[in-house]
């Protein structure tokens, strides 16, 4: 299995579910996944490093559509793979659904949603996690950001 | 006593969806003629990496983005649902944890064949009644199964629909509630099989007319009301004739339903049927309106609410989330081979 | 530091080879380097290995010590280490080799490289092969290697203009040079259309623009320079080892068509030979994709970034080209055996600074470049060898 046991799954369930990652309090940088410091602050980051939640909005930079694929994926193909830049900074590799093979573009606006990602064989466990989608499909109106208050 | 009621909704179609006379086709049968006879033209489909749970927390999200209220203000998620991923561990632990509900507020899962979601409300209603919890999140979605060949394959489909209950802000109060149950076994699945067997055409009279007809009078007349007046009206719909026929029956007008009528272009998305028919009815309903639905589960019972959508419906960003009416237009087909895959009936090991 | 050559070079042939273990591989590729480097065998101070996955390919760890005694050297108890690297694990298992010589602590060391990979199915060499990526933050969600590769590949012809065709002439080169090579896994050309028409794997790159899963093991014996002329009459010398690391994940890095790995690799080397890429006769680049080999050559300097379509156009890396790539057939035509991989791009520089390369010859030949990567390009190692 390409996924591992259990343990290694769960504890990554901020992350895959939610898009947390950290931001350093000494330079602002983001990071996804979260770092322990900062790699440019080293040192001075130590107990700056802060949790935030990613909007899960984002650009296309580049995109494969992946026919020979892994076991478990091999269901999907052929399926797109993309590196998403989100608004707040960081990069991230992630399929892209709902979208037609013929209309995927480099500079593409996405935003992200809630998928299987695997699941180990018809016994063991699903794992869940992002994958992101054309952005605007149907939210016409006002764009209001998520209440992240309190 | 404050008014309790839903604070916010969102709901989830998949995109995929396949033509009854593309199934039709398949078996040999005359897809025209089984479109008219069961009021289905198409039906969603999950996608390979959606199940219940995806469905549920797109459903939930909606729900958040379309309000203000924090998710740990969350005391509750029920689940309903006939086709949980897993057998034994929950779904709503995971919309719990996808939506940041989590770790302190109660949670299980519902199965109450097609009714589990409004059953959720009705648990979710008590519990902001007694002053348990500030919020309750009922959820209500299936991706329904049918054996290959089977007459439900022109109708089980995929959909959900999340509402949250609460007293603050509330765009529709929840008058009264009521439910009416007996030992009906109409249609049932049994465990650790994976296609749903049924009673044919005992399904309709002693089952679908019978509960729902019963908790619908039951409930107008425990508030004193009659079927005009009320402006929507929504019923279980597991076909496009059933509840038509069931609104005839009680005395309601087909512009009543119409507004809820998702059937012939989504299929029967089960314990999410009422719950993406309320949903389409307040993407429209306006300060004042009045709203009746009875559901109805297999096994069998029908729960029934009076409802009343207050001023503040203005203040919910309902453009926030998808329209219904958006998702049941937003779609891609597929044909039966794809379909065969999406839904595992090419299952070997 | 104290000079390093090498003295001895061995090459199973690369390929399907059903017939053939792990560890027959690697002790013929091993009898073979110690025959050609004229030592008896009881003067091996040391070994060293390159293998990336022989725990997921043939369910072996422990690689170390099965060379050695496969080898026949367990009751000499000569110390024997397994390096990884992922792809580049063979040209890291020369890096220690060559350190532990420089350094004084050996005299004579042999490194092996080695990957069995048909013992398992295509989807398992696939998944393999991904874990080289990131395992949690790009393989979980469905990305291979090819797809990490032909990312770098879309983004480039976005960025640069490199056209399909660009890529598809890398293959088409290599293959004519494969054609050459004895040992080569493929030993014919190809046409344009061949690479255009074939399969897609993950677009754009199809079938014809990755290199192929190889069962093979190459060798080499490698001696302080002083001790040298005691085996042979034409030891290579090591003139530079560089190596550089980078984030394991293809999002994380600065661009995403630039290998810094290897910029900084090949400017460490360049400054330890005190040369510049003018001065390289040829170079062995690590095409395990076509875009692989675009990029290197841009990244290593040969040419501007977002020229190396251009210059694959102008058939300047060809075998009559200026700047001769992958003689030996690369990784594209030769076969790819991960961890051999490092390891023989060493040994055909050798035979080319050597004069010994037959029909693939390059006139002249005297200072050469191995370019070895690991995933896609988390790790990078850069040999350059010289004739003496």
């Amino acid at each position: 299995m390409g996924c591992g046991g259990v343990a290694r799954f769960w504890r990554e369930i901020p992350q895959r579910y939610n898009l947390i990652g950290n931001i350093c309090g000494s330079c602002n940088k983001t990071f996804f996944p979260p770092k322990e410091a900062c790699p440019y602050c080293r040192r001075k980051s130590m107990g700056k490093m802060q949790d935030i939640k990613f909007s899960g909005k984002g650009e296309i930079i580049t995109y494969t559509i992946i026919h020979s694929a892994s076991e478990n994926f091999q269901k999907q193909v052929p399926y797109i793979m993309a590196i998403i830049k989100l608004n707040e900074g960081p990069k991230i590799t992630a399929q892209i659904v709902d979208c037609d093979i013929e209309n995927i573009k480099i500079g593409m606006k996405v935003d992200s949603t809630f998928r299987k990602i695997q699941e180990d064989g018809y016994t063991g466990a699903i794992y869940y996690g992002y994958k992101f989608r054309p952005c605007n499909v149907l939210v016409t109106n006002n764009e209001k950001e998520k209440c992240e208050t309190k | 006593m404050s008014d309790i009621g839903i604070v916010s909704y969102g709901a989830y179609i998949p995109r995929y969806r396949i033509k009854a006379e593309e199934i039709a086709s398949v078996w040999g049968k005359d897809g025209e003629s089984i479109s008219k006879g069961l009021g289905i033209y198409e039906k969603s489909v999950p996608s390979i990496d959606q199940d219940t749970a995806t469905i549920s927390v797109e459903a939930a999200r909606g729900a958040l983005n379309r309000c203000s209220i924090h998710p740990k203000d969350i005391g509750a998620i029920y689940v309903g649902s006939e086709s949980h991923p897993y057998a034994v561990k929950p779904t709503g632990t995971i919309v719990g944890e996808a939506i940041g509900a989590t770790p302190e507020l109660m949670v299980a899962d519902y199965e109450f064949a097609c009714k589990a979601g409004t059953a959720a409300m009705q648990t979710c209603f008590a519990f902001v009644k007694s002053n348990m919890i500030k919020y309750g999140l009922a959820i209500g979605a299936d991706t329904s199964q049918a054996a290959p060949g089977d007459a439900l394959e022109f109708s089980a489909s995929a959909g959900g629909g999340a509402f949250i209950i609460g007293k603050d802000n509330v765009i529709a109060i929840i008058n009264k509630t009521c439910s009416y149950t007996t030992d009906t076994p109409d249609f049932w699945r049994r465990a650790e099989r994976k296609y749903p067997a049924h009673g044919g055409r005992f399904t309709g009279g002693p089952a679908y007319f019978k509960h729902i007809t019963n908790c619908s009078f039951n409930l107008m007349k425990k508030v004193n009301t009659k079927p005009e007046d009320y402006d929507y009206a929504i019923f279980h719909q597991p076909n496009g004739k059933f509840p038509v026929s069931i609104a005839r029956k009680l005395g309601f007008s087909y512009d009543q339903i119409k507004q809820s009528l998702m059937v012939p272009y989504i299929g029967n998305t089960y314990s999410g049927a009422t719950m993406i028919g309320l949903s389409s009815v307040l993407d429209i309903a306006k300060s004042g309106d009045r709203i009746f639905l009875t559901s109805y589960g297999s096994g069998a019972g029908s729960d029934s609410f009076d409802m009343t959508i207050t001023d503040d419906i203005i203040k919910l960003h309902r453009g926030n989330a998808p329209l219904v009416e958006q998702m049941v237009n937003d779609k891609k087909y597929i044909d039966y081979g794809t379909y065969a895959k999406l839904t595992d009936l090419l299952y070997w090991e | 530091m104290r000079d390093v050559a090498v003295i001895g070079v061995g090459l199973t042939k690369f390929g399907e080879l059903w017939d053939k273990s792990f560890r027959h591989l690697i002790t013929e590729a091993g009898s073979k380097a110690i025959f050609d480097s004229g030592i008896g065998g009881l003067e091996i101070d040391a070994m060293y290995v390159g293998s990336m996955s022989s725990g997921r390919f043939i369910g072996q760890e422990h690689i170390g010590a099965l060379v050695a005694d496969a080898s026949g050297f367990s009751h000499l108890n000569i110390p024997s280490t397994r390096v990884e690297g992922a792809c580049a694990s063979g040209g890291l298992a020369v890096r220690e080799g060559y350190l532990s010589i420089a350094s004084g602590l050996n005299d004579i060391v042999v490194v092996g490289g080695i990957e069995k990979m048909n013992d398992v199915g295509g989807n398992a060499a696939t998944e393999t092969l991904a874990t080289a990526l990131d395992q949690e933050w790009e393989a979980f969600f469905g990305a291979t290697l090819s797809g990490v590769y032909a990312m770098i590949a879309n983004r480039h012809m976005y960025e640069y203009g490199t056209t399909r065709e660009n890529l598809a002439q890398v293959a088409i080169k290599n293959h004519a040079n494969g054609a050459l090579n004895p040992f080569a896994q493929y030993q014919r050309e190809i046409k344009m259309e061949h690479v255009l028409n074939a399969a897609t794997v993950a677009y754009p790159l199809g079938l014809f623009d990755c290199s192929p899963v190889t069962d093979g093991a190459a060798a080499l014996v490698l001696c302080s320079l002083e001790k040298a002329k005691k085996f042979t009459e034409k030891p290579v010398k090591i003139i530079a080892s560089g190596q550089a690391s980078d984030s394991l994940a293809l999002h994380e890095r600065r661009d995403i068509c630039t290998l810094d790995s290897t910029v900084i690799a090949a400017k460490k080397a360049y400054k330890q030979a005190n040369i510049t890429h003018k001065d390289i006769d040829l170079a062995e680049v690590h095409d395990c994709f076509t875009i692989a080999e675009i990029c290197a050559i841009e990244d290593l300097g040969f040419v501007k970034k977002g020229e190396g379509g251009k210059a694959v156009e102008e058939n300047i890396t060809t075998l009559n080209g200026s700047l001769p790539v992958n003689t030996s057939g690369g990784l594209k035509s030769k076969g790819h055996p991960v961890g051999a991989t490092g390891v023989a791009q060493i040994v055909e520089i050798v035979k080319q600074l050597r004069g010994e390369a037959d029909k693939r010859q390059v006139k002249d030949a005297e200072i050469g470049l191995a370019h070895n990567v690991g995933g896609s390009g988390a790790t990078c190692i850069v040999h350059i060898l010289e004739a003496i």
